[in-house]
C-alpha cells in the first residue's frame, strides 16, 4: 500500500494511505484526546473530542473519522481546537454529576482527566440532570447510566468483541441511554457478564463491583498473569492491594486482547476464601489435624519409603494436575519417577 | 490445537463437532462468532441446541454416541462426488484405499438411520467442507468422552486429510482443551507412557538421556498405569496414592466407585487448595496455593505457553507445589534445589525438544507456540506445515459402534453430560467466588418438552435422575436445548453429584470414559421414591 | 517507664505510659482517621474524627490526645464512633467545594479517602459555601481557603521555625480562616516560600503553584532526595510524571528542617527537566533572577571562571 506524508503542529508524519489523522497522530506520539474511539470497535466520531483543525476544511473534523492525505496540514493544538474541546466538555458536565469525591472511578477517568488538563471546572450551561437509579442487583457489575457520556463503546464491545448486542442505544434527545432491550436489569437480559463493556467504559458508569467497593484506582498494584480455568489461556491484570486479589482488569493478552469472560473476569474470590487451607492437615483417628510441614513431609516421606520397601515402587502412584503449572507437573513426574522409581503417573486430562 | 485460535476467524468453513464452544471455551467462542461475521460457514453437529448450534449455518442433530457415522457419511459424500484433495491424498498420506472402502458402506441414507441427520443436509456440510479454502475442524469432549473416542479422534482427522484440510493456516483439527493446562501436563509428561515432549518411556535413548539428566543410574523403563487402573487396583497391587490439585471423587464417572478405590488405600495424600470431596479421605492433606500466589507457565489449548506470575504471598501457611514437591523429594533423600520456578523452567527447556528455544526472558515478552527448538525460533502457530510428525499421513478406517450403554425398558433416556458458562469442573473455585455462585447458584437438568410433558413434570420440579450405578435428584429445566429422549447436567455441583451416575466405561486407548452417553430413567421426585 | 495494657478493637497491646491511645492503636495495627494530627507536630485535638469509644467514659474521646491506660477497652469502630465520623464528615463537606474533578490535590487528599472510605457522598447539612478570593499572589504556593478544612496544620509547621509564625487563626465562627498578619496576601507577607506548610495540607488549600495542571497525586511518582545546600539535609520529593521530573516539594517537615527556598531552588536546576525560572522578591515584587543569583552562589561562580 501506498504511503503518504502529512504535518502535524509542524512534524512530518508518513502513514499507510487510509490512516486516519488520529492514527497519524498517534504514530508521531502528539496526544489527541478521544472518549468513544477504540482501535478495536468500529469508527464512530460521536463525541467529537478528537476534532483538529485542518486549514482548507471547513469546521473543525473529528481526526478519528478523517483520512489522512498526502501534503495535508493539521493543528491539534489551536486556540479554535482547545476551545471545541472545552466546549464539548462543558456540554458533558452540564449533566454530569460531580461525584468524582466518592466515584469509583477517580483517578481512573477520562472525563476527569481531559477535564484537569483542559482546566474545566464548572460548566456555563444549564443541563438537565438525570436521576436513573443505580443498577446493583447482579454481582458482576454496576451500571450508573448517570454519568454515562453516550459514547457508545459498551454498545459496539458488546456487539463486536462480545457478539451479543445485549445492549444499544434506546429513547431520544435528552432521554437517550443505554439500555438493555425492553430496559430490564442485566440479569433479566442476555448478558453473560464478560464486563467486555466495563473494560472499555472510559468513566464510571460501568464499574466491576467487587473491585470498585475495595480499592481506589490509584492503590492497586497490576500483576499481568495467565487464566486459571478454561484452556484458553487469556492474560489479564490481577489488581492487587494489601497482598490481596482485589479484582480482574484487562490488558493486551495474546490471545484475548482485552476480551475475558466471566470467570475470568470475576471469578478470583476464591483466592481469599475462608474455606483455603492454611495448614498441614494429618488425619489421627479419623479427623484432620493441623501440623507442621516437617511433620507433615516426613510421615508422607515415611509412608511412601516403606510402602515402597515393602510392596515395590509400583504399589505406588500419583496424579498430577492439569491446573497446576508446567513446572510443577515436571517436577512431579521426575518426582515420581526418579524419587519414587515408577511410571505410575497420570493426571485427570480428559475431562 | 494444529491451528492457532486467532486462525478461526480467519477460515472459509468451520466445522464444530460435539463443542459447546461459546459456553465451554468462551473466547474461542468469540472467534468463531467473528468468523460468522466475517462471512464465514459454520457447520456444527451436536445433539443439543447449543448457543454455537444456533449461530451455525447447518445443526446437525446427530444421536448421542454417532459421530463416526456422521464423519464417515460426510467423507462417503465427498469422495463419491469427487471433492477430496487428491493431490494431498496422494503425497501426504497413506492407507487410502482400505478408508475408502469402509466409507463406501456409509451411505447419505444408512448415515440418516443411524445419526437421525437429513440426507441432503450431511451432503450439503459435505460439500461445504470440501469446496472451502481452509477449514478447521473444532471439538472438545463430545468427541473424546466416548467408549469409541479415540475411533472419533481418527475419524476426525482422516475427514482432515481427506480434504488437504491440515498443515495450513485455518486449516487443521483442533481439539479445545478443557482446564487450562491440560496440555502443559501432558507435555511435561504427567502420563504413565512418556516422559516431557511425548518422549516414549522404555526406549534406551530416552531412559539414558533422562537418567543422566536427573544424575540418577536408572529411571524405571515399564510402562506405569494410568488413572483408571490405578483406581481398580487401590487396596491391591496400589498401596499409597498422592494426589496433587485434583478432585477426582467429583469429576470420574462413576464416583461412588472412586470413593471406594481411595478409602482401601493404605496411605493417601492430597495437596490442594480447599479440602475437596476427595481431599476429605486422605490421609495428610498438604495446603498448596493458587495460580495468584506463584510463578510459572501455562500451555493453553494451541499450544501457546505463558506465564504465570505471582501477584501476592501464599494464604497462611500454604506453598505452592513446585516447593512442596522440592522439600519432600529433599526428605526423601533426593534434594531438589530450586530457588525459582524459572530454574525449574530451564532445565525443562533442556530435556524438552519442543520447548528448547523458550526461556522466562523470551516468554516475558509474550508468548510461545510450541514447537520451539531455538532461541531464534518464533514458535509455530500451526502445525504439520509440510509434512507430519511421523511423515506420510494415514489413513485410519474405523467403524461406527454404539454406545456402551444402550437406553431400554428400565433407563430410557440417555444422560450426556457437559459444562455450564458460570462454572468450572468440580465447582471448588467457582463457588467460592461469592459472584458466580450467587448469580449461577442451583443446578438444573435440561429435559425436552415432550419427555417433560409425558413425564409430568413441569419447569422447576425436583426429579430424581438413576442409573444402574447410582442416582441423584436435580432442579428440572424444562425446554428445547436437548432433543427428546435426552437430558443433561453439568458435573460442577456436589449436590447434584452426577457422577454417581455416568459409566465409567472407557475408551480402550485413550481410558477416557464415557460421559457423553448413559442410560438413565428420570422420574418425578416424590417422597415416594427416596429410598 | 512502665508499660500499660489495654485492649482495642479486642487485641490486647503494651504500651510506655503517656502513649496516646492513637499511638497505641497504631501500633497494633488499627487504622484511625485522623485530619489535624501530625506526629511531628503538638498535639492539637480539634477535628474529631479520630474519636474512640471507650468503657467507662462518657462521650466519644479524641484518641490523640487521651492517654492510654491500664486496662482500658477501646472501641474505634463501633457504631457511635462511625456516626461521629460521618457527622463530622459531613460538616466538612457542608461548605467545602466540589471541586475533586479538577482539584490538584484529587488522589491525595484525607478528606477525600475518608469520605470514600466512609461511603459520605453527600451533606445533609445546608452550608453556606465560603467564597473566599483565591491568593496566588506569588509565585509559589497558591491558598484556596474554601477548601480549607481548619486542621491548624499549617499555622503549627511555620511556627516550627524560629521567628517565622507567617500565619495564624484569625477571625471567629464561620469566618475563621487561617490568615497572614492583617490577612495580607502572602506575597505582602514575611512567607519565605519554604513551603512546609504545603506539604502538610491534608486537602488542597494549599498547593505549589509551579505543578499546577502538570499532574495529580496518581499520576506523579515521588522520589526522595536530600539537599546539600547546608548542614540540615532535608529531603525533598522528585516529582516525576512519564520519566521526567516535574518539581521538587519538600518531604515532612520536622524540628530543625528549614526546608529553605533555595534548597528547594537549587535541587529543581539540579534535577528538572525543564526547570521553571527562579523569583525573588525585590522591592515587594517578584522578579525573575538569574540563578546564580537565586542561590546566591554569584560570588563563587565569579571566583572559579578567576581561578579557571
Ligand atoms: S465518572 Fe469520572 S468525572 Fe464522573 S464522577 Fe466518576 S470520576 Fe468523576
Ligand atoms: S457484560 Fe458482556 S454480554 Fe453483558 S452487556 Fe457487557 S459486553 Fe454485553
Ligand atoms: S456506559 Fe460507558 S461505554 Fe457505555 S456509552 Fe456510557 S460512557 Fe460509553
Ligand atoms: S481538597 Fe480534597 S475533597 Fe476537596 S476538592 Fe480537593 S480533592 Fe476534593
Amino acid at each position: 500500500m501506498a504511503d503518504i506524508t502529512l504535518t502535524i503542529d509542524g512534524k512530518q508524519v508518513t502513514v499507510p494511505q487510509g490512516s486516519t489523522v488520529l492514527e497519524a497522530a498517534q504514530k508521531a506520539d502528539i496526544f489527541i484526546p478521544t472518549f468513544c474511539h477504540d482501535p478495536e470497535l468500529s469508527r464512530y466520531g460521536a463525541c467529537r473530542m478528537c476534532v483538529v483543525e485542518i486549514p482548507g476544511m471547513r469546521n473543525l473534523p473529528a481526526s478519528c473519522v478523517t483520512e489522512a492525505r498526502d501534503g495535508m496540514e493539521v493543528y491539534t493544538e489551536s486556540p479554535a481546537v482547545i476551545e471545541a474541546r472545552k466546549t464539548i466538555l462543558e456540554l458533558l458536565l452540564a449533566n454530569h454529576p460531580l461525584d468524582c469525591l466518592t466515584c469509583p472511578k477517580n483517578g481512573d477517568c477520562r472525563l476527569q482527566d481531559y477535564c484537569y488538563y483542559y482546566g474545566v471546572g464548572d460548566t456555563p450551561f444549564e443541563g438537565e440532570h438525570h436521576e436513573y437509579e443505580v443498577e446493583e442487583e447482579n454481582p458482576f457489575i454496576v451500571r450508573d447510566m448517570n454519568k454515562c457520556i453516550l459514547c457508545g463503546k459498551c454498545v459496539r464491545a458488546c456487539a463486536e468483541i462480545q457478539g451479543r448486542g445485549v445492549i444499544d442505544f434506546a429513547y431520544r434527545g435528552v432521554n437517550t441511554k443505554v439500555a438493555t432491550i425492553m430496559d430490564v436489569p442485566l440479569s433479566e437480559s442476555e448478558c453473560l457478564f464478560c464486563g467486555n463493556c466495563v473494560a472499555v467504559c472510559p468513566v464510571g458508569a460501568l464499574q466491576e463491583k467487587g473491585l470498585r467497593s475495595q480499592a481506589r484506582t490509584w492503590e492497586v498494584e497490576k500483576v499481568k498473569t495467565t487464566c486459571s480455568y478454561c484452556g484458553c489461556g487469556c492474560n489479564f491484570d490481577l489488581n492487587v492491594k494489601d497482598n490481596k486479589v482485589v479484582g480482574v482488569t484487562s490488558c493486551d493478552g495474546d490471545v484475548n486482547g482485552r476480551a475475558l469472560c466471566v470467570k475470568g473476569r470475576f471469578g478470583y474470590g476464591f483466592i481469599h476464601h475462608p474455606d483455603r487451607l492454611t495448614k498441614p492437615l494429618i488425619k489421627k483417628d479419623g479427623e484432620f489435624v493441623e501440623a507442621e510441614w516437617d511433620e507433615a513431609l516426613s510421615l508422607v516421606a515415611g509412608k511412601m519409603g516403606e510402602t515402597k520397601k515393602e510392596y515395590g515402587a509400583d504399589s505406588l502412584s500419583v496424579l498430577s494436575s492439569a491446573r497446576c503449572t508446567n513446572e510443577e507437573n515436571y517436577l512431579l513426574q521426575k518426582f515420581t519417577r526418579a524419587v519414587l522409581g515408577t511410571n505410575n503417573i497420570d493426571h485427570c486430562a480428559r475431562l | 490445537m494444529t491451528n492457532s485460535i486467532e486462525e478461526i476467524s480467519k477460515a472459509d468453513y468451520i466445522l464444530a463437532i460435539g463443542t459447546n464452544t461459546t459456553e465451554s471455551h468462551p473466547i474461542i467462542g468469540l472467534e468463531v462468532k467473528k468468523a460468522i461475521r466475517n462471512g464465514t460457514g459454520l457447520a456444527v453437529a451436536d445433539p443439543r441446541k447449543t448457543e454455537v448450534a444456533s449461530m451455525a449455518h447447518r445443526h446437525m442433530q446427530l444421536k448421542s454416541g454417532s459421530d463416526i457415522a456422521l464423519l464417515n457419511g460426510l467423507a462417503h459424500v465427498i469422495i463419491e462426488e469427487g471433492l477430496y484433495a487428491k493431490e494431498f491424498v496422494e503425497e501426504r498420506t497413506e492407507d487410502f484405499e482400505a478408508f475408502k472402502e469402509t466409507v463406501s458402506k456409509y451411505t447419505p441414507e444408512c448415515v440418516e438411520e443411524i445419526t437421525g441427520v437429513p440426507v441432503d443436509i450431511l451432503k450439503e456440510v459435505a460439500r461445504n467442507y470440501a469446496q472451502a479454502k481452509n477449514a478447521p475442524i473444532l471439538y472438545t469432549m463430545g468427541i473424546t468422552q466416548h467408549i469409541c473416542g479415540t475411533h472419533n479422534v481418527l475419524a476426525v482427522a482422516n475427514l482432515s486429510m481427506l480434504c488437504g484440510h491440515i498443515g495450513k493456516e485455518s486449516s487443521g483439527v483442533n481439539p479445545l482443551r478443557g482446564q487450562n493446562n491440560v496440555q502443559g501436563a501432558c507435555d511435561m509428561g504427567a502420563l504413565p507412557n512418556v516422559f516431557t515432549a511425548y518422549q516414549k518411556v522404555g526406549m534406551e535413548n530416552v531412559q539414558a538421556k533422562y537418567a543422566n539428566a536427573w544424575n540418577v543410574d536408572a529411571l524405571p523403563d515399564k510402562v506405569g498405569i494410568n488413572i483408571g487402573q490405578m483406581m481398580e487396583r487401590a487396596g491391591s497391587n496400589v498401596k499409597a496414592m498422592y494426589i496433587m490439585g485434583e478432585n477426582p471423587v467429583l469429576s470420574d464417572p462413576d464416583s461412588n466407585h472412586v470413593a471406594h478405590a481411595l478409602e482401601s488405600l493404605d496411605f493417601l495424600v492430597v495437596q490442594d487448595i480447599f479440602l475437596t470431596e476427595t481431599a476429605r479421605l486422605a490421609d495428610v492433606v498438604l495446603p498448596a496455593t493458587s495460580f495468584a500466589e506463584k510463578d510459572g507457565t501455562f500451555t493453553n489449548t494451541e499450544r501457546r505457553v505463558q506465564r504465570v506470575r505471582k501477584a501476592i504471598d501464599p494464604v497462611g501457611n500454604a506453598m505452592p507445589d513446585w516447593e512442596i514437591i522440592c522439600n519432600l523429594s529433599s526428605v526423601m533423600g533426593y534434594p531438589m534445589n530450586y530457588s525459582s520456578a524459572k530454574d525449574i523452567f530451564d532445565e525443562i527447556s533442556t530435556v524438552t525438544p519442543s520447548y528448547a528455544g523458550m526461556s522466562y526472558e523470551r516468554l516475558d515478552n509474550g508468548g510461545l507456540q510450541w514447537p520451539c527448538p531455538t532461541e531464534d525460533h518464533p514458535g509455530t502457530p500451526y502445525l504439520h506445515k509440510d509434512k507430519f510428525a511421523r511423515g506420510l499421513g494415514k489413513f485410519s478406517a474405523v467403524d461406527y459402534v454404539p454406545p456402551a450403554e444402550q437406553p431400554d425398558a428400565e433407563y430410557p433416556m440417555i444422560l450426556s453430560t457437559g459444562r455450564r458458562h458460570f462454572h468450572y469442573h468440580t465447582g471448588t473455585m467457582t463457588r467460592r467466588t461469592g459472584t458466580l455462585d450467587k448469580y449461577y447458584n442451583e443446578e438444573s437438568l435440561e429435559i425436552n418438552e415432550i419427555d417433560a410433558q409425558k413425564l409430568g413434570i413441569n419447569n422447576g420440579d425436583k426429579v430424581k435422575v438413576t442409573s444402574r450405578r447410582g442416582s441423584v435428584e436435580v432442579k428440572a429445566c424444562v425446554g428445547d436445548t436437548v432433543p427428546e429422549g435426552m437430558v443433561f447436567t453439568s458435573f460442577h455441583f456436589s449436590e447434584v453429584a452426577i457422577n454417581k451416575v455416568t459409566n465409567s466405561q472407557v475408551d480402550p486407548v485413550s481410558n477416557i470414559p464415557e460421559f457423553k452417553v448413559c442410560a438413565v430413567r428420570v422420574e418425578k421426585y416424590s417422597a415416594k421414591n427416596v429410598s | 517507664m512502665s508499660n500499660v495494657t489495654l485492649t482495642i478493637d479486642g487485641i490486647k497491646v503494651a504500651v510506655p505510659r503517656g502513649t496516646t491511645v492513637l499511638d497505641a492503636a497504631t501500633k497494633a495495627g488499627i487504622f484511625i482517621p485522623t485530619l489535624c494530627h501530625d506526629p511531628n507536630l503538638e498535639k492539637y485535638g480539634a477535628c474529631r474524627i479520630c474519636v474512640v469509644e471507650i468503657k467507662g467514659m462518657r462521650n466519644l474521646p479524641a484518641s490523640c490526645c487521651t492517654d492510654a491506660a491500664e486496662g482500658m477497652e477501646v472501641y474505634t469502630k463501633s457504631e457511635a464512633v462511625i456516626e461521629a465520623r460521618k457527622t463530622i464528615l459531613e460538616l466538612l463537606l457542608a461548605n467545602h467545594p466540589r471541586d475533586c474533578l479538577t482539584c490538584e490535590k484529587n488522589g491525595n487528599c484525607r478528606l477525600q479517602d475518608y469520605c470514600f472510605y466512609y461511603g459520605v457522598k453527600e451533606s445533609s447539612f445546608n452550608g453556606i459555601r465560603k467564597n473566599h478570593p483565591i491568593d496566588d499572589s506569588n509565585p509559589y504556593i497558591i491558598r484556596d481557603h474554601n477548601k480549607c478544612i481548619l486542621c491548624g496544620r499549617c499555622i503549627r509547621t511555620c511556627a516550627q521555625v524560629k521567628e517565622r509564625s507567617i500565619i495564624d487563626f484569625a477571625y471567629r465562627g464561620f469566618n475563621t480562616k487561617v490568615a497572614t498578619a492583617m490577612d495580607m496576601p502572602l506575597a505582602e507577607s514575611e512567607c519565605v516560600y519554604c513551603g512546609r506548610c504545603v506539604a502538610v495540607c491534608p486537602v488542597g488549600a494549599l498547593m505549589f503553584k509551579p505543578l499546577k495542571g502538570k499532574g495529580r497525586a496518581f499520576e506523579i511518582e515521588k522520589r526522595p532526595v536530600t539537599c546539600t545546600f547546608c548542614e540540615n539535609g532535608c529531603t525533598f520529593d522528585l516529582n516525576v510524571k512519564d520519566g521526567k521530573v516535574i518539581g521538587v516539594t519538600p518531604r515532612e517537615p520536622g524540628e530543625g528542617r528549614p526546608l529553605c527556598l533555595k534548597g528547594r531552588l537549587g535541587l529543581e536546576l539540579k534535577y528538572c527537566d525543564e526547570p521553571p525560572k527562579p523569583m525573588l522578591k525585590k522591592n515587594g515584587e517578584f522578579v525573575q533572577v538569574p540563578w546564580a543569583e537565586a542561590l546566591e552562589i554569584k560570588d563563587l561562580i565569579n571566583k572559579i571562571i578567576e581561578l579557571d
